[in-house]
């Protein structure tokens, strides 16, 4: 897993030498923060994995979900 | 008796979906007893006889043929027989020629938020803090890089993540971090800056604001603000993230210097992270809040407070603004009520510089907790978890310092409220105005002094000077930084600095 | 986890490697040497009569009297109760049908062969809209239809297919998703499709062209006659991708009317089941959800594949049975089930959605992490049996299913 492509020169270079593309998750207003910026942003509609019930979060996690 | 009217349109083709959902409508109707808009199929006939929807004296239906249209009504009298077969015929003779807007879709998921955008390099995480591990985990192996304003994330939890996301190249920023602003662009609770040169690794957000913002308005610029998180530089976690941000921005042409704002981490750590520091060609400003002097690499200059970090960092001399003629204070107490606990942080190392006795419910090393202290100047963190329990934080809702403000503003002992005004992304649309609606109302006569500082840029969405603007105009003193404003405070109390 | 990564790539390269091929109709008898007098094969996970609902045991007993197993109705549901008839699932015996699924010793069987594995997969004649026996009808009119598909229709396909190199199914569902059908409640372009395809063989091999015909007139007159084509190449995709060790693929989903199952092929032959939910959908005039059954059949391995509510977003006129949706939803239902799925099938796309492949290969991880269970387009049929459909509609899988198999799968790779 080690072997992500990284195109750029230096370390952290894909994060810092092209603009950001966010994912958010969680608080909505940072979403609509970000787009006020025209920074690429995708919102997710986040729910607690297995509906909240920790004993099949233990098991996903187990699994590599 | 009910009524069947029955109506053939020759030749009238419409989907069966789109007939079944006109057939349910109708048959919704006052009145109505039942109604199908059917192709007069032979199966579809045999069901519309089943349903009692067949008149069978009527001659167009007798000749109805699977390329026709029927349309069929049984009601409780013929006047609503009539009304249905109205609206029947209306809905059909005006089609819906506006297309449905449609519920735009989110994905659920960061692995379906990768499908739709497949180039996201940042997982901005503020999920609750028991699943904020979970979801960094599966950004980072997914190649993104993760920040995570999430707290209540557990210690080991976060040092496991840390690690795993060293071994593959990807940053943690965070948990409970708030601010990061990378290649110009603020995340989360941020400011607008000016893109320059200097690079800012931050265990603080307040902290990584203060400094940005009064860079900003020194006339320079930051190149990236990279956030840590509050606990990075525990010997647990051993500065994992810090050390990754220094490795980055030693590496980053447009960084030509480095500052490094956290509170006085462990020996062990301060070692790593200063030695670290000292590897590189650029030079360095330290600021650990609340640290005793620390031997510094030869290229790294160490400072105490976040005014220092800026005017080092830009070269620009150190001064702070004559105070305004305050009137003689009545009473002998500052009472500080801070948003930012890294503000609140930075001003208990100024008292304590100064002499003066000080205690907080966030103490830095030397200063008593308030709760043991029954005397001194009092600064408080109201960003504090034993305030934010259930409500929002103060940068979002300012509303949650009232009270302390108001006893404070009507406190005899009390001389000066200090209070930090802290805008940006993030934060509220006006806490200038909120602060002003609660001095109208509580403040004036025989109140104590007001002293405030605003933490922001004229490009943020608030603006700097229409907040300034806004606390002058309430009565209330407003000095260039955080730092100033302990000044002044102390100087309102007749102490020479 | 490594392991189920690796074997989930196999399951889903299996997927799509498929190649599913309609070669033959042949009686029942041929194509399941096992099947034997008084054995009744039927949709969904395994069930006894006395737990059957009502159109399913209205369906035993037709066919029982199709069979010759009984002069009359009543008889035929005494020998039921009696334990005259011995029951399985189409899917212990490469078979699926849609709704109650009879499938006995003399019905014609359609055989599609996954030419790329060498399986076949069976499923019999789509008998038409209206009273069937797959919604539970068994009166007069519905045997003697079933005779005529036994006599004539089934032997005049599968003479023609057996003239012909077979019809070649992975193309035609492409052309079909882009002219609108999601092959589950909309089959009417590949429908039309497999009659052009069929057509010159059928008359070539014919003996008496007014039998031919009638037996084109039927193919022509019913817009799902291609449902159980998709079945049974549904069913020779899935097949091969079962028993994959540790894979957390779905190999089938189907329903009984009482309960409804998914195999996972990690966990193989094991069936997950829960109580079957009832549809949500449009009802027929004279009929409301007080006369619903629940759901019913084995077409759900259509959506197994990657078609049916999977692909919704080719056909926008179907999202229209869900409650108040409107059709500009469907490309939501499609982008929403590829929350649970591992890819995108190349071959099916979706124009109208950029020419996204349907999501495929359900990973019961993430139904249970997203809590979205896969979508399914469905008919309804009547509670009582010998009434028949009633409406169509759309229904969800239960979770419970889903869960109960990962824990299994936990269980089997060694984690739980």
């Amino acid at each position: 897993m080690s072997d992500i492509p990284n195109p750029y020169a230096t370390p952290l270079g894909d994060l810092l030498d092209r603009p950001p593309a966010v994912i958010n998750v969680g608080l909505e207003g940072f979403s609509d923060e970000l787009r006020q910026q025209d920074v690429e942003c995708v919102h997710v509609d986040w729910a607690p994995p297995a509906g909240g019930d920790p004993e099949l979060a233990r098991l996903l996690s187990k699994l590599g979900s | 008796m009910s009524a069947i009217l029955n109506q053939v349109r020759q030749g009238f083709y419409m989907d069966s979906v789109a007939l079944m959902r006109l057939s349910r409508t109708i048959a919704g109707l006052p009145g109505v007893q039942e109604a199908a808009l059917m192709m007069a199929t032979p199966a579809n006939l045999e069901i519309m006889d089943d349903a009692g929807l067949l008149d069978g004296s009527a001659p167009d239906t007798a000749s109805a043929a699977g390329g026709d249209l029927l349309i069929a009504v049984r009601a409780d009298d013929l006047a609503a027989a009539e009304a249905a077969m109205t609206a029947a015929t209306d809905e059909l003779d005006c089609p819906n020629t506006l297309p449905g807007e449609g519920t735009a879709w989110k994905p659920r998921t960061i692995r379906a938020a990768q499908k739709s955008m497949p180039d996201a390099n940042l997982a901005l995480i503020s999920v609750p803090g028991v699943f904020a591990a979970a979801e960094a985990r599966k950004a980072i192996r997914r190649g993104m890089h993760a920040m995570i304003f999430s707290d209540n994330v557990a210690l080991e939890e976060e040092a496991e993540l840390k690690r795993e996301a060293r071994d593959l190249g990807r940053l943690v920023m965070g948990p409970d971090c708030g601010t990061a602003i990378i290649g110009g662009v603020p995340l989360a609770f941020a400011n607008v800056v000016p893109s320059g040169s200097i690079g800012i690794v931050g265990a603080s957000g307040t902290g990584t604001q203060e400094v940005s913002c009064l860079v900003a308005q020194l006339g320079h610029g930051i190149s990236h603000a990279i956030g840590v998180g509050g606990r990075d530089l525990k010997s647990e976690v051993g500065g994992i993230s810090t050390l990754m941000a220094i490795d980055a921005l030693d590496a980053d042409p447009g960084t030509e210097q480095i500052v490094l704002i956290s509170k006085p981490p462990p020996d062990d750590v301060a070692a790593l992270v200063l030695d670290r520091l000292g590897q590189s060609s650029k030079p360095a400003t330290v600021c650990f809040l609340g640290a005793d002097a620390l031997s510094m690499p030869a290229n790294a200059t160490q400072v105490f407070t976040l005014k220092d970090a800026a005017h080092v960092a830009t070269g620009e001399a150190p001064a702070t603004p004559a105070a305004p003629d305050f009137p003689a204070p009545s009473g002998t107490q500052v009472a500080g009520f801070f948003a930012g606990g890294t503000l609140c942080a930075e001003a208990q190392v100024i008292m304590r510089r100064a002499g003066e006795a000080v205690a907080s419910n966030a103490p830095i090393p030397g200063v008593p907790d308030v709760d043991g202290a029954n005397q001194g100047h009092r600064l408080l963190d109201l960003g504090d978890d034993e305030f934010t329990q259930g409500r929002p934080h103060p940068m979002i809702d300012p509303g949650v310092r009232d009270a302390a403000l108001i006893a404070a503003l009507g406190d005899p002992d009390v001389a000066v409220v200090l209070i930090d005004n802290v805008i940006g992304y993030g934060a509220h649309a006006d806490p200038a105005g909120h602060l002003a609606g609660v001095l109208a109302a509580h403040g004036g006569g025989k109140a104590p002094l007001v002293i405030a500082s605003v933490t922001g840029t004229e490009a943020d969405p608030q603006g700097r000077t229409r907040q300034v603007a806004t606390l002058e105009a309430a009565g209330i003193a407003v000095a260039p930084s955080n730092a100033d404003a302990v000044e002044w405070a102390l100087r309102a109390l007749g102490r020479a600095s | 986890m490594e392991r189920i990564e690796t074997a989930n790539t196999e399951a889903l390269r299996r997927m799509l490697a498929a190649d599913p091929v309609l070669v033959d109709v042949v009686p029942a008898a041929d194509a399941i040497p096992s099947l034997k007098e008084r054995m009744i094969l039927h949709a969904g996970p395994p069930i006894e009569w006395d737990r059957m609902c009502g159109p399913m045991r209205g369906a035993v007993t037709g066919i029982a009297v199709f069979e010759g197993w009984a002069p009359d109705l009543e008889t035929a549901a005494e020998l039921a109760a009696d334990g005259a008839f011995e029951f399985h699932p189409n899917h212990h015996f490469d078979t699926v049908g849609p709704m109650t699924g009879m499938t006995t010793l003399s019905q014609p069987l359609m055989v599609v062969e996954n030419q790329a594995f060498g399986n076949r997969a069976y499923c019999a004649v789509n008998e038409g809209l209206g009273k069937v026996m797959r919604f539970g009808g068994n009166d007069a009119e519905v045997l003697d239809r079933l005779r005529w598909i036994r006599d004539m229709l089934g032997p005049a396909m599968g003479k023609a297919l057996r003239s012909t190199d077979g019809v070649e199914l992975k193309s035609l569902v492409a052309r079909g998703l882009t002219m609108g059908d999601e092959m589950h409640q909309r089959n009417v372009a590949c429908s039309g499709l497999t009659l052009r395809a069929l057509a010159a063989a059928m008359a070539a091999t014919a003996e008496d062209t007014r039998a031919l015909s009638t037996a084109l007139a039927f193919m022509a007159g019913n817009d799902q006659f291609f449902l159980n084509i998709a079945m049974a190449m549904g069913k020779a995709i899935m097949d091969p991708v079962r028993d994959i060790d540790a894979s957390s693929v779905v190999t089938a989903m189907c329903r009984n009317g009482t309960d409804f199952g998914i195999r996972v092929s990690g966990t193989g032959d094991t069936w997950f089941t829960a109580p079957v939910e009832m549809p949500e959908g449009l009802y027929f005039p004279g009929f409301t959800e007080a006369d619903a059954n629940p759901d019913m059949g084995d077409s759900t391995i259509v959506e197994t594949i990657g078609l049916g509510g999977f692909a919704m977003g080719a056909s926008p006129a179907v999202a229209g049975f869900v409650g108040a949706g409107a059709a500009s939803d469907a490309a939501n239902f499609t982008r929403t089930m590829g929350e649970i799925t591992l890819g995108e099938n190349p071959e099916w796309t979706i124009p109208a959605l950029d020419y996204l492949g349907v999501p495929t290969a359900i990973d019961i991880r993430l139904v249970v992490e997203t809590g979205l269970v896969p979508t399914i387009n469905t008919g309804i049929a009547h509670r009582e049996p010998g009434v028949g459909q009633v409406g169509a509609g759309v229904v969800r899988a239960p979770m419970a299913c889903f869960t109960a198999a990962l824990r299994a799968l936990a269980e089997k790779v060694g984690v739980a």
